[in-house]
């Protein structure tokens, strides 16, 4: 699955002006916090998150995530817009909830690419 | 997304992803002149189908502008030949057979109004003219795949000239220990930016060639480290990083307030932060435990009233650094 095609299962709109989205997703992590992102997410994945600060695309930027999806239609102020627009990473718009969003890409057959936290690794490639 | 299906027609699949996006910039940034054929093969309106049979096969062309007094009037492709070949009517004049009245761009326009127009009118190449409207070129899309890829090419090798000279630094300079240092100021509250030092790190690390894990270990840890600072400093502080062909070492300082229980606050899950700060996504109390997660050896050191010292270290020599447990870690570091 590309981003584009992941953005069609949840109905999601795209708010950069220009961005690829050609990329291949394997998998995603969602989470609120930003440090359990950092701790427990893995490069590559897709973030699925209810926050929309400019801190969320910052956290995609230091834990080489591939896409930042947000939930519940929740429009993210111009700052995180822009700083996704610089750093060419896709920030995708979805009317839906978490759960809901969630749900609809472990069906399409994405994996969890959330680490548990026992495993202690921040760093896998 | 841009308004043209260039991802669709795959002509940049292979190109290194992060290139994409600036192949959209380019379709505005160049100019149909810069990537069109100029001095077009040109044919006459008193031309027999034939003799347009024959111009194609030789020059291996498709299409061709028709001219008549210097002036632009029609086109002729490929596909009008096959409907001539099959009415068997090669002896006819090309005026029968050729479109009047072609589609134009302009010299001076961006590339991506030639790709929009492509894409509206399903025409295979477009009459390029100047401001006067005289013909001074043809336009397909394969033009406009290779000027992108021509332009790609020229950033790329500017990209390279930049990480060639970043990875060369320390085998260019000769002393007995070379470092670089790297400093940023930090303002206390700056949530808006908190997390720029951190970026720049990365990508300076990046472009001097460290593994992508070990980018990713120092982006985590500054960034961690860096929100703190902004969170709780009243004064401001400053992330200094050194790097150096061994190790990287990351000292991140305020001045003040200070922490009043450094145990306490290495504790997993303590904290101190404000509703505000939360609502941000941090202040959950994991943003040490995380630091001490990400680098080799950390030290906190803070002084209530003046300040706190937050040093770190990671280890480029062994690989076998990767992924410490934190459980043992932590423990080390309370003794």
């Amino acid at each position: 699955m590309i981003v584009k095609e992941l953005i069609q299962l949840i109905d999601g709109k795209v708010l950069n002006k220009s961005v690829d989205l050609s990329h291949t997703v394997v998998g995603c992590g969602g989470a609120d916090l930003m440090s359990d992102v950092l701790a427990s997410v893995q490069s590559e994945a897709v973030l699925i998150t209810g926050l929309c600060n400019p801190q969320v695309v910052r956290t995609a930027l230091m834990a080489d995530l591939t896409a930042i999806i947000l939930v519940r239609g929740k429009q993210p102020p111009d700052e995180t817009i822009d700083l996704a627009e610089t750093e060419g990473i896709p920030l995708i718009l979805t009317p839906h909830g978490m759960f809901e969003v969630c749900g609809r890409l472990y069906r399409a057959g994405l994996e969890s690419l959330e680490l548990s936290i026992s495993n202690g690794d921040c760093s896998t490639g | 997304m841009g308004q043209f299906p260039l991802h669709k027609n795959r002509i940049i699949t292979e190109i290194e992803a992060k290139n994409i996006t600036r192949v959209e910039e380019l379709a505005y940034d160049l100019k149909v002149r810069e990537v069109m054929t100029p001095n077009p093969v040109v044919m006459t309106l008193d031309m027999k189908m034939e003799e347009v049979l024959e111009q194609f096969r030789q020059l291996r062309i498709s299409g061709a502008p028709i001219l008549a007094n210097d002036r632009l009037i029609g086109i002729i492709s490929i596909e009008d030949l096959i409907r001539c070949l099959i009415k068997s009517d090669l002896q006819s004049k090309l005026m029968a057979y050729m479109t009047r009245d072609p589609f134009i761009v302009k010299g001076g326009d961006p590339v991506v109004e030639a790709l929009k127009m492509f894409v509206n009118t399903k025409v295979g190449r477009l009459p390029v003219v100047d401001e006067e409207g005289k013909l001074i070129g043809i336009l397909t899309k394969g033009d406009i795949t290779l000027g992108i890829l021509n332009a790609l090419q020229r950033d790329y090798q500017t990209e390279e000239v930049r990480r060639y000279r970043a990875s060369h630094l320390f085998e260019d300079i000769e002393s007995q220990r070379t470092s670089l240092i790297l400093r940023y100021n930090i303002k206390a509250g700056d949530f808006i930016h908190g997390g720029d030092a951190s970026s720049k790190i990365k990508r300076a690390l990046t472009r001097m060639g460290a593994l992508p894990q070990i980018a990713r270990r120092v982006g985590i840890a500054t960034y961690e480290a860096e929100m703190n600072l902004i969170i709780h400093t009243t004064d401001g502080g400053v992330i200094r990083t050194e790097i150096e062909p061994e190790q990287i070492s990351i000292d991140i300082f305020d001045y003040g307030p200070g922490i009043k229980d450094v145990e306490l606050a290495m504790r997993p899950g303590y904290s101190t932060a404000t509703e505000k700060v939360r609502e941000l996504g941090f202040g959950a109390g994991m943003g040490l435990v995380n630091i001490s997660r990400c680098v080799d050896t950390m030290k906190l050191e803070s002084v209530w009233g003046k300040g706190t010292r937050l040093r770190m270290k990671i280890s480029l020599q062994k690989q076998d650094t990767v992924g410490e447990g934190y459980p043992a870690k932590t423990q080390e570091k309370n003794k």
